[in-house]
């Protein structure tokens, strides 16, 4: 349902990660592992079009994707509602159970200003269920998150993959996902010195 | 793209989202010039018209650094472009929530500062005309520099400089129409060329801010 065929990925000028493939069916989990710098954001800003990749191939659409980075893309000056229903506009989706998923129900009508770190976490990742995009890219989702939460998040993820859809997942906690397959980022580590880059061009095409 | 426009015009009416600064300024910067020129009621109505046309252009600049770099910083802006938002839709109601939260009170709010400054009675009709169709090029170019400095910490500086040269043309014409409707010619011509300007930027700048928000985020 997803393959990533030989993919080059590009963090600003340089080539960090080269020749990256792996093959998803719909349901699968896979955990990106690596030490700190070794381009597992990176290969996750490729996938999701942020950045554009000078070689290689996804499957996927655009469409299918949802990306979730180290911010949460939370309008503090706006509450929690107003917040999930602003991305049920951008997404045209407004599934009815987001709050109670993500255990947000008492916080409706806070300002997000107010909310804690790990709270306000929640309600980054509430944007992955409203989108009801079936491929999610998450990156160290659980950050902030309470051993509490890790474990329902561990649940929303085994939810998603058991109804068919797919989860890419940064992470260096050990999370209890029973199907998921595990990716060592290090394992593609693009040879160093290899100054030949193709795309110094900030216009490059294929970033989303 | 109307919850974009939407939630945009909510961040600035909500408490530090900037609505209301522009105008203040406006006001402000307007009401100054009479104590700097001094009170000769014939001075103040010549220059009135730019006076207005470019108190208009420097409020309008004070809000633009908001349009872009607050959705930068808290992740917002990725996650839009990772939507079924395109860019260019984007950039359109960014630009056109700007217009409503800046512009469309400035035009308003010119008709009787024209008044204070003395302005002749025939210039009012033409001022709010050229300001209401002046200010929606000046929005959107305003958005196509913001888009540029996306990336840059504290590019608030950058960006006006940036984009004033910008300004120059909308400047010209729009201060124009004001000045030949005063002196009794017709402003029609004028009108005409910066209708023309507004809708030369409204198809242009999508496009160009959406490469160079592109290229910022990679």
């Amino acid at each position: 349902m997803m393959t990533v065929t030989d993919l080059d990925c590009l963090r600003g000028q340089k080539r960090v990660l080269s020749g990256v493939s792996f093959s998803l069916a719909a349901g699968d989990c896979l955990i990106l592992r690596g030490p700190n710098g070794a381009g597992k954001t990176t290969l996750l800003r490729t996938l999701a079009g942020l950045s554009p990749a000078p070689r290689g191939t996804v499957s996927a659409t655009p469409d299918d994707l949802v990306y979730t980075g180290h911010l949460d893309a939370v309008k503090p000056q706006l509450t929690v509602t107003e917040n999930l229903t602003f991305w049920q506009g951008i997404y045209q989706n407004a599934p009815a159970d987001t709050l109670a998923r993500f255990d947000l129900h008492e916080l409706a009508e806070r300002p997000a200003a107010t909310l804690s770190a790990g709270q306000k976490r929640r309600l980054g990742l509430a944007r992955l269920h409203v989108s009801g995009r079936r491929i999610w890219l998450l990156d160290e989702p659980t950050t902030a998150l309470d051993a509490d939460h890790v474990a329902r998040f561990t649940a929303i993820l085994t939810d998603h993959c058991s109804s068919g859809g797919i989860a890419i997942v940064s992470t260096h906690l050990d999370l209890d996902l029973s199907r998921a397959q595990t990716l060592n980022v290090a394992d593609f580590a693009a040879p160093n010195g290899n100054g030949s880059s193709t795309s110094d061009d900030p216009f490059l095409q294929g970033s989303y | 793209m109307l919850a974009l426009f939407r939630r945009d015009i909510l961040l600035a009416v909500r408490s530090g989202g900037g609505f209301g600064l522009a105008l203040a300024f406006f006001l402000i910067l307007v009401m100054l010039v009479p104590f700097g020129v001094g009170p000769d009621r014939a001075v103040l109505a010549r220059i009135a018209p730019g006076i207005l046309w470019i108190g208009a252009l420097l409020a309008c600049l004070l809000s633009l650094d908001r349009v872009f770099q607050l959705d930068a910083e808290d992740g917002t802006l990725e996650a839009l472009a990772t939507s079924p938002v395109p860019l260019t839709g984007l950039v359109s109601a960014k630009a056109a929530a700007h217009w409503i939260t800046t512009g469309l009170p400035l035009t308003l709010a010119s008709a009787p500062l024209g008044y204070l400054l003395g302005l002749p009675t025939s210039g009012y009709l033409w001022l709010v005309a050229s300001l209401g169709t002046g200010t929606v090029a000046l929005s959107f170019i305003g958005t196509f520099g913001a888009a540029i400095t996306v990336g840059i910490k504290r590019g608030g500086l950058l960006l006006s400089l940036l984009v004033l040269p910008l300004y120059i043309p909308t400047l010209i014409l729009g201060a124009q129409v004001v000045t030949r409707a005063v002196s009794g010619q017709s402003p029609i011509a004028s009108l005409a060329l910066l209708s023309g300007l507004t809708l030369l930027t409204l198809a242009l700048i999508p496009a160009a801010a959406a490469m160079a928000l592109r290229a910022n985020m990679r």
